[in-house]
């Protein structure tokens, strides 16, 4: 398309602005020295200061990053299996599967979150497991991270010249010294963007997390909605700055690292 | 001739039999298509089933059939006819409409004028838009309760022009939650409908007013069915969301605009009526595949894999 | 009637090399291959011999690289043999067969450096240090990238890139080696090098070559012998000027070089000759064994070259007369469009020749068909 007109412009402005405020606006009032929220008074770091000695605070930061360490940990995994076996591999089913993977991408917090719920609760009447808490947690947070790092690395593999890999065989290669010493290395990337979305949505999430948590897992996003019910304080401001912070960082960081190794094989 | 010629395929220099091919797909996509079925999709199954169970008196599922719940979804309650449910159901489907319908209305302007840029603004522009996207929804959203309050300046500005009360906030209420809804849709729409926009032929567009077709019958015709892979994928990514949005009315909305993520949570809380909660949840599973049903339609239609443009 | 001394060379050329006696390195029988809308591959016969440098040669679509995919076992059959040293290879996959690819895209590593490239065969192999070191050193040097063993493809040129796919796959000592169009993607003047450099590259190793490519000048320059494809069955297989000199049919003869093309029917014949009745006049034609049967409807062809310009209009065999239309100049030599009556023939000749000197268009000139130039075509 060719160049945009003002009136585009004007909107399109308008429009990024419009999308920026809540964040913009959160940053800003964390540092506002008033102290039951309100106008504007004075310039502090106070609010981030107390955060550090807030125990509440310290330890839902402590299971928001186990809650996402873990889950990351197990998504990828799994995530990168099922991005490569559907991109390289045909069974009966296929089809059907492939259509069902892409639910928990679209689906509602709510549902995931009562289905989680529904699973626990028929796991704990049979085998007494489960109570809610960091482990029915993880487990529901892997199972919406899944698809993400499936999509990433799926498209990976599908943009990679099949040559290569007929190359690695043609030269000797059995079918595990190809992955290994071939497709590993050129996915990786991907795979490791793929984490960091996962971690990112971990991060995020609140709904899944606040359905299937238990005594003591509280984790940041519950804490900040439990504090928000009651009254916006400042120092929620200053925790909610540094997660903004830290989700900026999650996303822009998996762009680079995708976009540096791109040769798409010989041309 | 031996026969095991037909059986053994050769995929991207592997050498593989049928059974080698499953054997494969289990050990890699295995694990993962397991863990989904039985943390999500069987469960699904249960919620299906709950809905069809009573309430004990106790607050536990008691395994007796009936469709008590549904009837209550429609208005049939116990005492008779009580709309409340129906309503938080209509007022649901209604506002994810009207978010798609403002997320159009606002992505249609901003995929256009990120596709108008320069090579590197572009990714830069995009960037931008996908940054909000990954930050936290709760976060987002409470923020708007910072932004619309009483002492914010938009709240000022609107009682200056007589909207408001002086000194009173702009939430709860339907204007803020639609803001909020907009906020955090938007960009599940503006991605995809750009990927479409971006593969506009815009020679057709020319030919069209060469023809002699005006502004709107041009859009109509030569550049709409262009994008409509793309502003159906994301429609169906606002859409199938926002039904069941929970934070946003609860944040935004009042007690008047109870939806139906709200009714989910109070019947696995509060209330603790898990089947009637199931049969609630079962309307929102069922926007959800009939949403990915359409997008699998259209998006056969335009002959592209489906869901490979989502992300 | 008796033959004249204008004898074309064929008969008595000497063959590039011949390799008839060697043994066998490659025999594929009834091989068959077909996808969800067209046969790839409809039961091709053909057989290599070892040391051969032996070409696939077709427009695209021939099935000349699924022939060699399917060799090299990127790819199944759904009916037929492949004999890879007498050895029947199939259900051996590829990292097991004797052979290597060169492929066209050359699909190095690229997160490998080029002596991880070309090291790789020998890795996955397991072959020890020194012998290895010592190995991919000499693949470098043949191909003479022995100075950029340190770079990553994506630091490299078209035509480095090239090297070091043909150094990846010798390393390995094939017994045979498979080329899938490497030279397409090169400019004509590196094409042209290298195209020198493969063929000496393979008569000094010794190894059999197996070599897929449309273009019909690479393979002309390049092979021992050429199997013509088209559409999933070889057209007619051969050493080089037999294809040229005697091709079966159209096909072969338009894809190799130029051919007029003479239609008529044939009015008598003999088991040395025929006489065909063209819209040029009465035409003798010589017959070899193995040409089709002289009946009814025929159409003979003829090379450029071999259609004689002469200097007077006197009468004789299979002469008459033409108007020059265009003459178009190619340095050493000149094509002569000419158009006799209802026939168009293209003639080629030295512009040295006695009989062409200031031959312009609009003029007439008398044109000769020596009877032992014709070649009878199957349709």
């Amino acid at each position: 398309m060719r160049r945009a007109s003002l009136p585009l412009w004007l909107t399109s402005a308008a429009l990024y602005v419009f999308l920026y405020a809540p964040i913009v606006v959160v940053i800003v009032y964390s540092f506002n020295a008033a102290r039951h929220g309100g106008p504007w008074r004075g310039f502090t770091w106070r609010w981030y200061a107390t955060l550090l000695d807030n125990q509440d605070k310290l330890s839902a930061a402590r299971n928001t990053l186990v809650l996402g360490g873990a889950s990351t940990a197990v998504s990828t995994l799994l995530g990168t299996g099922l991005g490569y076996g559907l991109s390289r591999y045909d069974f009966p089913g296929k089809r059907l599967f492939s259509f069902l993977m892409y639910i928990p991408v679209v689906i509602p917090d709510i549902v995931m979150a009562v289905a989680m719920l529904m699973f626990y609760s028929l796991v704990r009447q049979w085998l007494g497991l489960f109570e809610l808490g960091m482990t029915t947690m993880v487990l529901a947070h892997v199972t919406f991270q899944i698809p993400f790092v499936a999509i990433v690395v799926r498209s990976r593999m599908v943009g990679m010249d099949p040559a290569i890999e007929e190359a690695a065989h043609d030269l000797g290669a059995s079918s595990l010294q190809t992955f290994l010493h071939v497709t590993l290395p050129m996915i990786l990337p991907a795979v490791v963007a793929g984490g960091m979305l996962a971690f990112t949505l971990s991060l995020d999430d609140f709904v899944v997390s606040f359905f299937t948590t238990g005594p003591g897992a509280s984790t940041l996003p519950i804490l900040i909605y439990a504090s928000v019910k009651r009254g916006i304080t400042p120092d929620i401001n200053a925790l909610s700055s540094l997660i903004i912070l830290i989700s900026v960082i999650g996303t822009v960081l998996p762009m680079f690292l995708q976009r540096s190794p791109k040769p798409r094989g010989e041309s | 001739m031996a026969p095991a010629q037909r059986t053994i395929e050769v995929r991207f220099g592997e050498q593989l039999t049928r059974g080698g091919q499953i054997a494969r797909s289990a050990f890699t996509s295995g694990p993962a298509i397991a863990w989904v079925t039985v943390l999500l999709l069987l469960p699904m199954v249960g919620i299906l089933v709950t809905s069809v169970l009573s309430r004990g008196p106790y607050g536990e599922i008691a395994p007796v059939l009936t469709t008590d719940n549904y009837k209550r979804l429609l208005g049939f309650g116990l005492l008779g006819f009580d709309p409340q449910y129906p309503i938080i159901i209509a007022r649901s489907l209604l506002l994810a409409a009207g978010t798609t319908v403002v997320c159009l209305l606002a992505g249609f302007p901003l995929a256009f004028f990120i596709s108008s840029l320069p090579g590197r603004a572009k990714q830069v522009a995009l960037t931008l838009v996908v940054i909000p996207f990954w930050t936290n929804l709760l976060i987002r959203t409470y923020a708007w309760q910072l932004l619309l309050g009483p002492d914010g300046w938009l709240a000022e500005a609107a009682s200056a022009l007589g909207l408001v009360d002086e000194g009173s906030p702009l939430y709860p209420g339907t204007f803020a939650v639609y803001l909020g809804m907009l906020c955090a849709y938007l960009p599940f729409l503006v991605l995809p409908l750009y990927t479409s926009v971006e593969k506009i032929d815009w020679a057709i567009a020319e030919a069209a007013s060469d023809l002699g077709a005006d502004g709107p019958r041009v859009f109509l015709h030569a550049i709409l069915p262009q994008v409509m892979p793309g502003m159906v994928a994301g429609m169906i990514l606002v859409f199938i969301p926002a039904t069941g949005q929970f934070v946003i009315p609860d944040l935004l909305g009042g007690a008047k605009t109870v939806m139906l993520g709200n009714a989910i949570q109070q019947q696995y809380g509060a209330s603790r009526d898990w089947p009637f909660g199931a049969a609630i949840t079962l309307v929102g599973m069922v926007v959800v595949l009939g949403g990915l049903l359409v997008q699998q339609r259209v998006a056969r239609k335009s002959g592209q894999p489906a869901g490979e443009g989502m992300l | 009637m008796s033959a004249t001394t204008t004898d074309p060379p064929a008969d008595r050329a000497e063959p590039r090399r011949s390799l008839a006696g060697a043994p066998l390195a490659i025999e594929v029988e009834g091989l068959t291959r077909r996808f969800a809308d067209y046969t790839a591959l409809d039961a091709v016969d053909v057989t290599i011999r070892e040391g051969e440098f032996f070409s696939l040669l077709g427009p695209s679509g021939c099935g000349k690289t699924t022939l060699l995919r399917i060799i090299g076992g990127l790819d199944h059959a759904d009916a037929g043999v492949v004999r890879i040293g007498g050895q029947d290879v199939r259900g051996i996959p590829a990292h097991k067969r004797p052979v290597n690819t060169v492929f066209q895209s050359y699909a190095l590593f690229p997160h490998l450096s080029v002596r991880d490239n070309v090291a790789f065969g020998l890795r996955m192999k397991r072959v020890p240090e020194p012998d290895r070191g010592r190995r991919v050193e000499r693949a470098l040097e043949l191909v003479q990238i022995g100075a950029l063993a340190g770079r990553k493809p994506a630091q490299l040129s078209g035509g480095q890139k090239q090297r070091v796919a043909l150094a990846r796959a010798l390393v390995n000592e094939p017994k045979v080696l498979l080329l899938d169009e490497p030279l397409g993607a090169l400019d004509l003047k590196l094409r042209k090098e290298l195209q020198v450099e493969l063929l000496s590259l393979q008569r000094r190793l010794g190894i059999t070559f197996v070599f897929v490519t449309h273009d019909q000048e690479e393979a002309l320059v390049m092979s021992d012998r050429v199997a013509v494809m088209r559409a999933g069955t070889i057209e007619q297989l051969g050493e080089v000027h037999q294809l040229y000199e005697r091709p079966r049919n159209r096909f072969v003869g338009q894809f190799l070089g130029s051919v007029n093309l003479l239609e008529g029917t044939v009015q008598a014949s003999s088991p040395e000759e025929l006489a065909l009745a063209s819209p040029v006049g009465t035409l003798r034609a010589v017959r070899r064994p193995g040409d089709p049967g002289a009946t009814g409807k025929l159409t003979l062809a003829i090379r450029p070259e071999k259609v004689r310009l002469l200097p007077d209009f006197g009468k004789g065999e299979n002469r008459f007369e033409c108007l020059v239309e265009q003459v178009i100049y190619t340095g050493n030599a000149s094509h002569y469009h000419l158009r006799c009556g209802q026939q168009r023939l293209t003639a080629e000749a030295m512009n040295d020749a006695p009989a062409v000197r200031g031959l312009q268009p609009g003029q007439r000139v008398a044109v000769e068909l020596p009877p032992a130039s014709l070649i009878v075509l199957e349709d």
